[in-house]
């Protein structure tokens, strides 16, 4: 964080807890009885409810999208690099919120939340939640705030999901889908890699069942080789090789098996950062949630089908060398929606960071995204 | 207005679902929702272009028809597919035309006549290759790789069992001109074809 905050900064913003005390039914089948949201907001709401937009995130992500929660903060939110006065989407016009997903590791209520029926951290019993889910109680967050319909709902990647889900669930109370570096469903070599990531978790020996904390201790390995792999499939070939190259820490090979690439001891301090302050429960159901997103599988996996339901608009942004989710997973989101006769836009941008890319603010990726929410606000009179 | 705007959707009825190939900053789409109530979608390559028509509310897909295709789109699923100042710079003119007529019952295209007169006679005098307001580039960086005459294109549309329901002339303003009436492969700078498959 540097001395001052710069001008296009929305500042230094503080968390805000919601409790809710109606139970919430998932699509397990169990419910939970009560449950927190924290949540973040920037900008300020209009005299008629009409310029929030809802900020989804995606695996690995949480409430604090955008600003500095104080001075002292070495970086800002995760998504600063297009939350905040005159970027895309401008917090001059619009009321942005952003809450941390049910079963998360950063104060809504997840599986190192106290469990009342035992007085213990939920662990392995909090239950799996859905896409589905996440978008029921954005939707109660929703009411709890008095917006009955976002100008937009927008999200990267596994946030993405969730914009497409509120159009499905909610077609009435948004007037725009922003899905950014996508995918309608998980392909079986992206659950491929949530298996490996898991498997890495729950075989660490410190994992004991999920109950790690009754042990009082971490499965810091297996969560480390968990973020190792996904952050690999965040990057692309060509940004790693940028980045790193065949780089060595020392001059000479050493002839033993330490991080002796840059590349090695980069992911190594990746994934020991990562496991330090990730819950490796929440990281097992985030995947999960991944996993088991498909709006078309109620409809004999016919896309179209299911946003026949949806009246929003659309915005697809894929990245061209994105390949966690490539731009044929957003050309197929598009397609279905061109079938069904919806209003979408899409663009892919050529960018060389892989799927990370829609955390970079390219010139053209900016240019789109900032066009479009403009015309966002401009429909709400913001 | 823009002559051939106004042309273009005379042929367009309330409601029509349209898909505009080539539809550049969005302005006939724009238009065609306005005037027209249309729904649909336009496609376009040009980055400046698409943000633009983003901006304005057109639904705007980025897809390069000579190395994509049209596969995406389902058979018959418009009323009418439109190309205007597009079809000459495309690889293969022939299969575009093909698959215009099947996704729409109708199809509209609109291009620069490379026999007008001021190209004719620029070629004759000089021995250059011609320039106008319709075509205003140079030979080597030219998009227009595929230039044809109004002459060519009817041939094409008969080789094809293409059924021409309407052919309309303007100038390079694409304002109406009397005299290209009378003699359009000579006279006419762009023309406005309002095309169908022949009955079999």
């Amino acid at each position: 964080m540097p001395d001052s905050l710069p001008v296009d900064s929305v500042g230094v913003v503080t968390p805000q807890t919601y409790h809710f005390e109606t139970p919430i039914e998932l699509a397990c089948g169990q419910a939970l009885e009560r449950y927190d949201l924290v949540v973040e907001t920037y900008g300020e709401l209009n005299a008629d409810r009409s310029n929030a937009v809802l900020i989804c995130h995606a695996l690995s992500g949480h409430h604090h999208a955008a600003g500095y929660h104080s001075m002292n903060d070495r970086k800002p939110g995760w998504w600063d690099t297009c939350i905040g006065p005159g970027k895309p989407v401008d917090t001059n016009r619009f009321f942005v919120v952003c809450l941390n997903n049910l079963g998360g590791c950063h104060g809504s209520t997840g599986p190192i939340s106290t469990n009342p029926a035992t007085g213990k951290p939920y662990g392995p019993d909090f239950p799996v939640v859905t896409v589905g889910d996440w978008v029921k109680s954005q939707a109660l967050l929703a009411d709890r705030l008095g917006i009955d319909c976002w100008a937009a709902v927008v999200g990267g990647s596994l946030g993405g999901m969730q914009a497409l889900q509120w159009s499905l669930d909610y077609p009435d109370r948004l007037n725009h889908a922003v899905a950014i570096a996508s995918s309608p469903r998980l392909t079986a070599q992206n659950i491929a890699f949530n298996e490996v990531a898991r498997q890495a978790i729950t075989s660490d020996r410190e994992f004991h069942d999920g109950r790690y904390f009754d042990f009082d201790t971490l499965p810091r390995r297996g969560l480390m080789l968990a973020r190792m792999v996904g952050h690999i499939t965040y990057l692309s070939d060509a940004s790693m090789g940028e980045k790193f190259g065949r780089e060595l820490r020392d001059q000479a090979y050493k002839f033993g098996y330490d991080a002796e690439f840059q590349v090695e001891s980069y992911l190594r301090y990746q994934g020991e950062r990562f496991s330090e302050v990730f819950d490796a429960n929440t990281y097992l159901l985030m995947t999960r949630a991944l996993d088991y997103f498909d709006p078309a599988y109620e409809f004999g996996g016919d896309l179209s089908k299911a946003l026949a339901k949806a009246t929003c608009e659309f915005l697809v942004l894929s990245f061209s060398t994105d390949w966690r989710f490539t731009p044929a997973r957003s050309e197929e989101m598009v397609n279905a929606m061109i079938a069904a006769r919806r209003k979408v836009s899409y663009a892919e941008i050529d960018a060389p960071w892989g799927h990370d890319a829609f955390l970079i603010p390219t010139p053209r990726y900016t240019d789109i995204f900032t066009a479009y929410m403009d015309r966002v606000a401009r429909e709400v009179g913001a | 207005m823009r002559a051939d705007l106004e042309i273009i959707q005379q042929w367009v009825k309330p409601g029509h679902h349209v898909l505009d190939l080539g539809c550049g900053d969005g302005t006939l789409l724009d238009y065609l929702k306005r005037e027209r109530n249309a729904s649909g979608f336009g496609l376009e390559i040009n980055p400046d272009h698409i943000t633009t028509c983003m901006n304005r509310g057109v639904s705007v897909i980025e897809q390069n028809l000579d190395t994509q295709g049209l596969d995406n789109f389902e058979d018959n699923s418009f009323d009418i597919v439109l190309m205007t100042q597009a079809l000459q710079a495309v690889r293969r003119p022939d299969k575009v035309l093909d698959e215009m007529l099947r996704l729409g019952d109708e199809g509209i295209v609109t291009f620069p006549n490379f026999a007008h007169w001021r190209l004719r006679w620029g070629l004759a005098l000089s021995g250059r290759m011609p320039e106008s307001d319709a075509l205003p580039y140079k030979w080597y960086n030219t998009p227009n790789i595929r230039l044809c005459t109004f002459k060519d294109f009817e041939a094409l549309c008969r080789e094809k069992g293409i059924r021409i329901k309407s052919r309309r002339v303007v100038d390079g303003q694409h304002q109406n001109n009397w005299l290209a009436r009378f003699w359009p492969n000579l006279l006419g700078e762009i023309a406005i074809y309002r095309i169908t498959r022949e009955k079999t």
